[in-house]
């Protein structure tokens, strides 16, 4: 939008105080090593980590959950808690050594110097203080600014963060502005005393994706204006090659490789770097593919790593399988010799054994397997009514009667206000295909599924399964019934009972569905087991035995057991590391592959589910905007929401300097639903219609129908569409699917 | 490779999961003092009749009101019994049997039984009003609110009274006193689990709503319930004492602490502290005995997680 970029200009070039010293870096971390006491003995979280940030600089730190990406921060700000401490290494702020130094001086340092930002907006704001109040604390504690001055300031900052409407939003409670602005409130919050030094640890990790992109432009924007040297802590490879200058990436505790970010991303030495690269799916990947590169095993354990090994040898494959190493010879103290740092080009290092060799083999090269037929629809086809329709939903409508307080209401003399999760969603669901469903959150996405699967009563329209009604509530269907329809959740610390074995857990439902006589019960779960490449002893371990990726697999058995038509997946791979989500994601399309069965898989991340998808509808605010073959929604025509998620999905490729499309506004409720078009109040491509797109606010956009059985719900029309997709320049999803 | 680590973390079983409850409880000094009291309390009533030479009605009329001797180690009453007998045997109606009637009685002491009872009622009001929510819910918990209101001691005194004082009766008491918090426990634990995708999975597979509660949710809240319910026993051995002390306990001439230290009351400012002393002792130990434990345990299973 417009109004993001324009403020760029307001941004001062103040003089920097501390130009004189710009040549000592920011922070300079060597040799750290960081141990946590527990009941057993010392155990080293982090060791060996190096890395310098300058000013007007970006250090990305990325690494799989538990890698001690957070340690590192929590070490460097002294946060680490009654049972954790600094072994070894120093820490230079400003060059000054921070290890050794006792914690009053600490605190003055950082209180002036170091921000942090962290994960969730909602817990880092106090919920009774106004943002106001919480925002001139900081400047009032740390300098001796009166209140009424420090009021203007922070309203001069949360301009700066190009937060909407500031001067009021210093009034305002945090649960009454949206998560993207109290992330903005939270950035300001920390800018505010002009810090030399930026943490910040996953902090777009808990907003859409949309969001996200205004968040990460925004952290671009800062780090021109302030110079300030920034520690950008994620998980995710895209994001972290938008804003870094240079990334470090960490492997249980240790650094493994560090250097600029265009060359890292170019020529990644480390294996583990490779696996991380190679096991996201992409948007510009081949259709047809069906495997991911994924990294075998789990990260180890801080108490079970092996400290005189390379730490990732366990799940290497160059030194398992060789691949086509030349000269095997080099991986023979892999297990015996911790590595060092290695040099593979100028300022790039890599703590393998094998150090350039790597680079003789293309990093993309990883063979991945292919789907043995991409759905084709028929030509002219449009209705798919030559393929059968395993679950039609027919004017589908889930209202939640909303709580309202007032005497009036609850005497009944007010109208009833509903929030309308769903309004009015027809869909069909084909036998032996994929439908994915995306859309940020709080569209109705996971709502439209409760619907289906009985959780919730339906409020209007009709759902059939194989011609079979199902407006019941699931307790009240028939067994039969309910045995066709599952679902794998979201969760994998919740989707397993953590007093039942694993085995007594996938045997419940089919004793409840009795699908195999009872003494084969075990032997059915161990076929179960088998077909999520799970061993039988899993039979007897209870789930906090298990990591994350093995609790979703047993999640998904869970879910075959009964032996359904329909599986329903409401996001399996959100919550888990990338390496163990490409292997969940391999597994359900071999699943679909062998057993053929139909999905319904629910996602928030638009390059999962061009992976893993036939067909796709794109949902705002509980309707479908867009419907169709992977292959026709990923290139365009686009409606100008879907074009706005693809724009905003981040590309794991430094090069890739494209502009994303900022949604302007927050979601309208859903309570409250525009009139027209309920996407008029956001769309960023309603001025190409005449009279600025007052078609949107008075009528309700029809369905336009294109070949293939894709369907947009806009009032401009597709060509045109297409025509303003190719002027901003998104060729890429032509590249491979056009 | 990695089949190595899987294989190692595989031998987790059971066993480790009591050693690793040990070495919790072996690493609190708060938990392993508490324990030994508890345990001390326990060996005593199990084998009180070898313990001892008397039986606890037996009267040395010739040594009433005595000091600690040799023939009795902690003294006598003022009709001769041994005040150690006493005790023990008054352990036992506490922690290890419960006399129903004359002929009849069970295994498992009277603040054992009372809190156990206690538990099935509450956890399952406490269930059925979490899960299921609405109207029963607050029906529920409206009730329990209201028993609360009444102060514990009065709530003791009116139910005793209103039924009579025996050991079952005082089991019965317990129970009703002790449902409404342990209801409101298990109700708050309950409306946290129901949220899991575990139970979702159950209702999309059609299970019962007793299903759900009992076999999805109730193990699940295990860990605070036995928290709860050891301190519960201690309350529970207190309310004994505390009826006992009123005359409402077992009836005479049977061993209970809190008649015994009624009775000896009488005795503490003529020189004879004995009668009084020993039990209110016994009360006071089990009972810290209890929360230290119960403290303990807590504590350290909190730690390091």
């Amino acid at each position: 939008m417009p109004g993001s970029f324009c403020c760029r200009a307001l941004t001062t070039n103040e003089s920097d105080p501390m130009e004189h010293t710009s040549d000592i870096p920011v922070l300079e971390v060597k040799d750290l090593a960081i141990s946590y006491q527990t009941r057993k003995q010392l155990v080293p979280a982090v060791r060996g980590v190096n890395f310098t940030v300058r000013q007007g600089q970006t250090v990305g730190v990325v690494g799989e959950s538990g890698c001690g990406k957070s340690t590192i921060a929590f070490g460097i700000l002294d946060f680490l808690g009654s049972n954790g401490k600094v072994v070894g290494g120093s820490i230079k702020f400003m060059g000054k050594e921070m290890v050794g130094t006792p914690r009053a001086e600490l605190r003055k340092i950082r209180g002036n110097n170091i921000s942090m930002v962290y994960q969730d907006p909602m817990q880092a704001l106090n919920p009774s203080l106004t943002i106001g109040t919480q925002l001139t604390e900081v400047l009032t504690a740390h300098t001796d600014i009166g209140e009424k001055e420090a009021w203007g300031r922070c309203i001069a900052m949360l301009e700066r963060v190009y937060m909407p409407d500031a001067a009021n939003v210093m009034n305002r409670y945090v649960h009454m502005i949206s998560g993207g602005q109290q992330q903005r409130v939270v950035i300001a919050m920390a800018l505010l005393n002009n810090p030399s030094l930026l943490i910040m640890d996953e902090p777009t990790t808990a907003l859409d994706v949309t969001v996200e992109a205004a968040v990460l432009d925004l952290v671009e924007d800062l780090k021109k204006d302030f110079n300030t040297g920034i520690i950008f802590i994620t998980h995710n490879l895209g994001v972290v090659a938008r804003v870094s200058d240079r990334l470090c990436v960490m492997y249980a505790g240790e650094m493994v490789e560090q250097g600029p970010i265009e060359n890292l991303f170019a020529n990644p030495a480390h294996p583990y770097t490779r696996g991380l690269l190679c096991c996201v799916p992409r948007l510009g990947d081949s259709l047809s593919n069906n495997r991911l590169w994924s990294i075998q095993g789990r990260v180890p354990d801080p108490a079970e790593r092996d400290l005189d090994a390379c730490i990732f040898a366990p799940r290497c494959d160059w030194r398992i399988e060789g691949r086509s190493l030349e000269d095997k010879s080099l991986t023979a103290n892999c297990t015996s010799q911790h590595p060092e740092l290695l040099a593979i080009s100028e300022d790039h290092w890599s703590r393998c054994f094998l150090g350039r060799e790597t680079l003789k083999v293309p990093y993309d090269d990883y063979s991945r397997g292919q789907k043995d037929s991409v759905i084709q629809m028929a030509e002219g086809d449009d209705d798919f009514s030559a393929m059968d329709t395993l679950l039609n939903i027919q004017n589908m409508k889930l209202y939640y009667p909303e709580q309202n307080p007032s005497l009036r209401a609850i005497l009944g003399l007010e109208k009833k206000s509903h929030v309308k999760a769903v309004d009015d969603i027809s869909l069909k669901v084909l036998k032996g295909t994929t439908l994915g469903i995306v859309g940020e959150s709080g569209c109705g996405k996971s709502t439209l599924v409760k619907g289906i699967i009985g959780l919730e009563a339906l409020t209007g329209g009709k759902v059939e399964l194989m011609g079979i009604d199902l407006n019941q509530p699931a307790q009240k269907r028939d067994l039969s019934l309910i045995r066709e329809l599952q679902m794998v959740f979201q969760n994998p610390d919740s989707t397993l009972n953590p007093s039942y074995s694993v085995g007594a857990q996938i045997a419940r439902p089919i004793h409840k569905f009795k699908t195999v006589p009872k003494r084969k019960v075990r032997q059915e779960v161990e076929r179960l087991l088998k077909s999520v490449k799970l061993a039988s002893y899993y039979y007897d371990r209870y789930p906090r035995q298990l990591s994350g990726g093995e609790k979703q697999r047993i999640g998904i058995a869970r879910a075959l057991a009964s032996r359904p038509s329909l599986v329903i997946c409401d996001e399996p791979v959100s919550a888990l590391d990338v390496s163990v989500a490409a292997a969940v994601l391999n597994l359900l399309n071999e699943i679909k592959e062998d057993m053929g069965s139909t999905m319904i898989f629910i996602a928030h991340d638009l390059s999962v589910v061009r992976f893993i998808s036939d067909l796709v509808a794109v949902m705002y605010l509980g309707e479908i905007v867009e419907f169709g073959p992977v292959s026709a929604i990923y290139p365009p025509p686009y409606h100008p929401y879907s074009e706005a998620l693809l724009s905003s999905v981040p590309i794991p490729d430094p090069t890739d300097k494209r502009q994303s499309i900022i949604l302007s506004g927050d979601v309208p409720s859903p309570t409250n639903r525009p009139s027209g078009c309920c996407f008029h109040t956001r769309c960023p491509r309603r001025s190409v219609l005449p009279d600025n797109g007052k078609i949107c606010e008075q009528e309700k956009p029809k369905f336009q129908r294109l070949p293939n059985g894709h369907k947009i719900l806009c009032h401009i029309p597709a060509d045109k569409l297409t025509e303003l997709a190719m002027e901003r320049g998104d060729e890429r999803m032509m590249l491979h699917t056009g | 490779m990695p089949e190595t680590v899987e294989t190692k973390n595989l031998k987790k079983t059971k066993k480790t999961q009591i050693k690793e409850m040990f070495t919790i409880l072996l690493s609190s000094k708060i938990a392993m003092v508490g324990l030994f009291i508890v345990l001390f309390w326990v060996f005593v009533a199990l084998f009180a009749p070898l313990l001892t030479p008397y039986t606890p009605n037996e009267q040395d009329w010739k040594a009433p009101n005595q000091g600690p001797s040799a023939e009795h180690i902690l003294g006598t009453d003022e009709l001769g019994r041994d005040l150690w007998t006493r005790l023990i045997y008054g352990a036992r109606v506490v922690l290890v049997v419960l006399p129903v009637s004359e002929n009849i009685s069970l295994p498992g002491g009277t603040a054992i039984w009372g809190v156990l009872v206690a538990l099935i009622i509450g956890a399952t009001l406490g269930l059925i009003g979490g899960y299921k929510g609405g109207w029963l819910d607050e029906l529920v918990m409206r009730l329990l609110d209201a028993m609360m209101a009444i102060p514990v001691i009065l709530l003791y005194l009116i139910i005793v009274v209103a039924i009579g004082a025996s050991a079952v009766n005082v089991v019965i008491a317990i129970s009703i006193v002790g449902v409404p918090g342990i209801a409101r426990l298990v109700r708050s634990l309950t409306l946290d689990i129901k949220t899991r995708e575990y139970i979702r999975a159950a209702e999309t597979r059609g299970e019962s709503a007793w299903f759900i509660m009992f076999v999805e949710i109730l193990p699940n809240t295990r860990g605070p319930i036995i928290i709860d319910a050891m301190l519960r026993i201690g309350y529970a051995i207190f309310a004994m004492g505390t009826l006992g002390f009123l005359g409402l306990g077992m009836p005479p001439p049977s061993p209970d602490w809190g008649s015994m230290v009624a009775k000896g009351r009488a005795f503490i400012l003529t020189g004879n502290p004995y009668a009084a002393l020993w039990p209110s002792l016994a009360i006071a130990s089990l009972v810290v005995g209890l929360n230290l434990l119960a403290d303990g345990i807590r504590e350290e299973s909190m730690r390091y997680q």
